[in-house]
């Protein structure tokens, strides 16, 4: 499978992706629009709560083409962010007390320039997320990798769709669920996931289909009996996500004729609770090229930072960007609906 | 699409049918709703349960609340298959077992 981008496909456009959501059908076009909802709860415009979490999308390179990507990720992708814009990033994290530095991609072991960074990052004293397709973790470049993390204290969070062969396969490509139970029992040998070691290792569920997730509570138990059942593999939680209606994902709901009915699932399932804790509101989210934007998907629909706020990384003002009103479309419902969905998970 | 009795649309308007009785759908909602909380079984156990039983009534508005609903619930393919079977099984044999009465009565009108 190849990249939208590759193919030329104009879902590629991000234009034509926040058209499609606005107005694909008559009936998508009298959806109530996000914005509105949020004046209806006295959040408009949205503001950030401070930034806590600095996520960096190291680049849009794969080794893997999962049917969901909202990146258009893949191996054809060869945007990766250079060391001087990694350098830039140190200089603003250097000044801030921001303590979580969120790395993702793509593969993110993928940039070149990986190990130095993480290195850097770890001299600051910040906390590292890594957020790893698994697969990567199996191919000679990488397999020291995981005792590379451990040693800097990285946490792993880490894409399994579903604890079933069946599901993970279908959405991420045929044998990516043994090549990810084999890396999870190799990260659970050095330490990851398992009691008072300080490894801290997630998984990240997001259903495979145009339907929402459960109660992540529930998945994360069904998760912790099956694979220590099935596999021996411990972890420690599991974060639910909801597909967002961009790139690859809104091409399978489009495809599939699921569209409208997602959209008006997302929209009735509206939260106001989860509207509060949207992550954009404690994130920054920096692509590979310097630019900055509220969130990952924003970036995807190349939306940057507004409102006065910087847009570049070499223009970094904290203060500004702490006071910045977020860019909002349409996709913002996948963020709102029923527990909400955050890179951390649930948001209620 | 060609007009039948039954409209996927419908469902959304289940709660509608309060409007010509309201107390006695509310009464019904209410339960409804305190049946699929979390109790002695689980959510997902009731939601297993419920499409099975869809099944067996062969509501195609239950099969899809409920096909969706255990998807939701992190119920694998697998299960959802063999809570069918149940049903099946429930239902095939509940005909069978009164070919005993049928014997019976083979029986009692026999030489
Ligand atoms: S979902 Fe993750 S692993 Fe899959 S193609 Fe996208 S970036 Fe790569
Ligand atoms: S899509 Fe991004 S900007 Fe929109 S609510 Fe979600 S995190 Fe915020």
């Amino acid at each position: 499978m190849k990249s939208l981008i590759a193919q030329s496909h104009s879902l590629s456009d991000p234009a034509v992706q926040l058209d499609v959501i606005n107005n694909h059908t008559e009936k998508i076009k009298s959806f109530d629009k996000f914005e509105d909802k949020l004046e209806n709860i006295g959040l408009h415009p949205l503001k950030p709560t401070g930034i806590e979490i600095f996520q960096i999308n190291v680049g849009y390179m794969c080794n893997m083409t999962c049917k969901h990507c909202h990146v258009d990720a893949g191996p054809d992708r060869k945007e990766i962010m250079t060391k001087e814009t990694l350098q830039q990033c140190l200089g603003a994290l250097k000044d801030s007390d921001i303590d979580t530095v969120d790395l993702t991609g793509g593969a993110p072991e993928m940039n070149p320039h990986f190990r130095w960074f993480v290195d850097e990052v770890s001299k600051l004293g910040k906390h590292i997320i890594v957020r790893s397709n698994l697969t990567i973790l199996d191919t000679r470049k990488f397999e020291d990798l995981p005792k590379f993390m451990a040693d800097r204290g990285v946490e792993i969070t880490c894409s399994l769709p579903f604890y079933s062969k069946r599901r993970t396969d279908i959405q991420r490509g045929e044998g990516t669920y043994d090549k990810s139970m084999k890396v999870l029992k190799l990260l659970n040998e050095i330490g990851y996931g398992k009691e008072d070691s300080g490894l801290m290792l997630n998984l990240v569920y997001n259903p495979v289909g145009a339907f929402l997730p459960g109660d992540q509570e529930s998945l994360k138990q069904q998760y912790k009996e099956r694979l220590w059942k099935d596999h021996g593999i411990v972890f420690n939680d599991l974060f639910t996500i909801t597909n967002l209606p961009i790139s690859r994902y809104l091409n399978f709901l489009v495809e599939s004729d699921n569209l409208e009915e997602y959209m008006e699932k997302l929209i009735t399932s509206f939260n106001p609770s989860a509207a509060m804790g949207v992550m954009c509101r404690n994130t920054i989210s920096i692509g590979w090229d310097g630019s900055l934007y509220d969130c990952d998907f924003n970036q995807m629909l190349k939306m940057k930072t507004n409102h006065g706020a910087p847009d570049h990384i070499k223009d970094w003002d904290l203060e500004k960007l702490n006071n910045r009103e977020i860019v909002t479309d349409q996709h913002c419902f996948g963020c709102t609906a029923g527990a909400g969905s955050s890179c951390g998970g649930a948001v209620t | 699409m060609d007009k039948t009795y039954y409209n996927p649309e419908d469902l959304k308007k289940f709660g509608n049918v309060s409007d010509f009785q309201e107390k006695l759908g509310k009464k019904f909602f209410d339960y409804y709703g305190a049946v699929f909380e979390e109790g002695a079984l689980t959510a997902r156990e009731k939601s297993l349960i419920a499409l099975a039983v869809a099944h067996a009534v062969q509501c195609p508005y239950c099969i899809d609340a409920y096909t969706e609903d255990t998807l939701e619930k992190g119920c694998s393919e697998e299960q959802m298959m063999e809570a069918v079977h149940v049903a099946t099984a429930i239902r095939g044999g509940a005909s069978l077992v009164h070919g005993v009465q049928m014997m019976n009565k083979v029986d009692k009108l026999s030489m």
